[in-house]
């Protein structure tokens, strides 16, 4: 398009001509690129479809079978479903416990990390990529292999799960932390170094009150996808309700009421931090802008 | 500004900063009360009782180093030599370690004067320097030494078994077989087994030197003797792999286009109908909600095990996160633009098409990647459970308590992965929208 404004524009034609070359170009690639991801598309479609146990056409239509019969089985045994609730409480607050040490853990770890790994602020400028590559190798590490490593180590329960959730929050929360950092007004931090405050003191009263409400609110974000990473983790071995779902679905019919008991406590748990969480991020957002 | 106007002010800031110091010593002991409330409910005292540190110690020696075992079986007195004791691993008849000498009595050299000698009746004896000759004989089930009473922590005899560990190997003699573990640093016939003609030949010898193998030239049969290399299985990990990245194209790329035309129906400025925008957010708070773990389980109920049921658990979950951000993205867009492409005369959906979608598509392009690689993340967890990718692999590697090189060589290629995936999600959204660092 600037190559048209460049251009002395003699003669009309000229541009329009131009003009109608390029939309040409600029299709021709759209055209392609969607080409190719169509390709792609179909081709992993097939691929996945091979390799799976079931075919995604036959599996379709079974898709209604098991949540009907865990529904029908509990529909049986509704009057049991208040005491089944009660008797997974226990499981749920140790995943929901899970969660938030974690980030809490997390939170303090990727705060002081990010500070470390921010221009401008770092206590120690030459080591800023040291901290960064650490924080990537924290992200990098899923969860699972760190939990299942140290469930090797350590034995089952909810300990495992927490470092190993803690450390990759670390990570994540380090990288959005350091990304607010730096966007951070340093004319407090100059202040206070001039009456000689030491880095502790100037991060603490200088950095920390500018972004306080963005940390906040990116580790409420991460609490909510910790609770999720938490019931998941219980499914392989560290403690919670995922380790209760899992002992259910093994035993399979005559316990579907169970397992429907858990899908119900997790389904709202997820949807009360969910909603919690979105409004209270919404607000300490807003704040921001007053 | 007088000095009882000063008074005031100061009086107030001192209270200000008394109040913001109550709230934050109030968050501070709220903290810590939670925190030993959590010490105790977690058990952390009791996590020094259930800890196993030999469990940590095998896993950290193990995952960079291996074992060979040298096992004479009592009754025949047969001798074998193993890689990390598999038959996978099994020196070929007629062929042995450099270190293992003799014809009758065999002498394996441990390295540092540790010297273990087989000899008849089924009788071992184990020179270990600054400690003396240990000599064991097994007869039917019964062990007879030489051993003292008082023993050093690092023996452990009784009269069925009888185990010695050593910086340098391993002696364990039991009624049945005498076995000498032998350790190395590294993960040993990673490229070639011993079946292989390949086996002990330098690449300038396989890419420069003679034929070795008549039936194929080198490199074809180098490459397929890695490929399928039978302890390591390059050619199942490289198809995990490649599920565990499918999973999560499929799922993200499957999310958005379910989610781009259902995010219209939840905006409001596209849908005046309050009943169906309601309707379609509640169906993304649904699908949000009952999560990847609950929809993972249901799905491979009728899907089966692979990595079809991973891709759509995956592409189910973030249909629900998708449409909510994409719907907030869609409420953002200028009204002019549309007006503009309306004037002249467009339908509603080439509207949407040249007006909406080119506002918008930096915003949802750039969510879309960013989700890719985190979902490469949840793709070797889900494999995990439902059964499928690299995330199976490791799990069955960690539960067989056993072959933690292989462990430690699907970790590498996770993480490898994921770092690919993240340097690839940046690049692309960086190619695509234009925005650089």
């Amino acid at each position: 398009m600037t190559d048209a404004n460049t251009a002395e524009p003699s003669d009309l034609g000229d541009i329009r001509e131009n003009y109608l070359a390029q939309v040409q170009r600029r299709r021709l690639y759209g055209g392609l690129t969607l080409m190719i991801f169509v390709l792609l598309m179909v081709s992993g479609f097939v691929v996945a479809d091979d390799r799976n146990a079931g075919g995604f056409w036959d599996g379709l239509h079974q898709i209604g079978d098991y949540p009907a019969d865990v529904l029908s089985e509990a529909w049986e045994k509704r009057a049991d479903l208040p005491s089944l609730l009660w008797k997974f409480l226990p499981a749920l607050t140790e995943t929901i416990n899970i969660a938030a040490v974690s980030t809490l853990l997390g939170a303090c770890a990727g705060l002081v990390l990010s500070l470390l790994a921010t221009r401008g602020l770092a206590r120690w400028p030459r080591l800023i990529p040291l901290f960064r590559r650490l924080m990537d190798m924290l992200r990098a590490f899923p969860e699972i292999v760190i939990a299942l490593m140290l469930i090797f180590v350590l034995g089952g329960g909810p300990i495992p799960a927490m470092i190993a959730i803690a450390l990759h929050t670390a990570g994540a929360l380090g990288k959005m932390f350091s990304e607010v950092a730096e966007n951070a007004d340093l004319k407090p931090v100059e202040g206070l170094s001039s009456t000689g405050a030491t880095w502790a003191q100037r991060m603490w009263l200088g950095v920390l009150p500018q972004v306080a409400p963005n940390y906040l609110s990116y580790a409420l974000l991460r609490l909510e996808i910790n609770i999720r990473a938490s019931a998941i983790l219980g499914f392989v071995g560290a403690g919670g309700i995922g380790y209760e779902l899992r002992n259910t679905m093994a035993w399979g019919p005559g316990r579907f009421d169970e397992a429907a008991a858990i899908f119900v406590l997790l389904f709202s748990t997820i949807v009360l931090f969910d909603q919690v969480s979105s409004q209270y991020r919404n607000r300490l957002t807003e704040g921001l802008g007053q | 500004m007088t000095a009882v106007d000063l008074d005031h002010a100061k009086t107030s800031a001192v209270h200000s900063f008394a109040r913001k110091r109550l709230i934050g010593f109030t968050l501070l002991v709220l903290t810590l009360v939670y925190f030993v409330f959590i010490i105790f409910a977690f058990d952390v005292a009791g996590l020094a009782k259930r800890a196993n540190w030999d469990n940590a110690v095998t896993l950290a020696s193990d995952s960079w180093s291996y074992k060979t075992h040298v096992t004479r079986t009592n009754r025949t007195g047969e001798i074998s030599y193993a890689v990390e004791g598999e038959r996978k691993g099994e020196y070929p008849a007629g062929q042995r370690p450099d270190w293992v000498g003799g014809t009758a009595d065999i002498t394996v050299d441990l390295g540092e004067g540790h010297i273990v000698r087989l000899l008849p009746d089924n009788v071992t004896e184990f020179e270990v320097p600054g400690f003396g000759l240990i000599r064991a004989q097994a007869e039917g089930r019964q062990i007879t030494t030489n051993l003292p009473d008082d023993l050093p922590e690092w023996i452990n005899a009784s009269t069925r078994r009888v185990a010695v560990t050593t910086p340098e190997g391993r002696v364990m003699i039991t009624g049945a077989k005498t076995d000498i573990f032998n350790y190395f640093p590294g993960w040993e016939l990673f490229w070639f087994t011993f079946e292989s003609p390949y086996y002990g030949k330098s690449p300038t010898q396989i890419l420069f030197g003679d034929q070795i193998d008549p039936a194929r030239g080198n490199v074809a049969g180098a490459v397929s003797d890695v490929w399928n290399n039978p302890m390591w299985r390059h050619n199942d990990v490289a198809w995990a792999i490649g599920e565990t990245i499918l999973m999560a194209f499929l799922g993200t790329f499957g999310a958005a286009m379910v989610a781009l035309p259902l995010a219209f129906l939840a905006a409001k400025r596209f849908t005046p109908i309050m009943i169906l925008r309601a309707a379609t957010r509640r169906l993304f708070d649904f699908v949000r909600g009952v999560d990847a773990l609950i929809w993972t389980v249901v799905l491979a109920r009728a899907f089966g095990p692979g990595p079809m049921t991973g891709a759509l658990a995956i592409l189910i979950t973030d249909t629900g996160t998708f449409g909510k951000t994409f719907s907030e993205a869609l409420e953002n867009v200028d009204q002019k633009q549309i007006d503009g492409v309306a004037s002249t005369g467009a339908k509603p959906l080439q509207r949407y098409r040249f007006g909406v979608i080119p506002q918008v598509a930096p915003v949802l392009l750039a969510q879309i990647f960013y989700f890719l690689e985190s979902n490469t993340r949840s793709a070797t967890i889900i494999g995990a459970i439902t059964g499928g990718g690299i995330g199976l692999m490791l799990t069955q590697a960690i539960q067989t308590q056993k072959d933690w090189e292989e462990v430690a060589y699907y970790i590498t290629l996770i993480i490898i992965m994921v770092m690919l995936m993240d340097w690839l999600s940046g690049w692309l959204r960086g190619k695509l929208i234009g925005w650089r660092n």
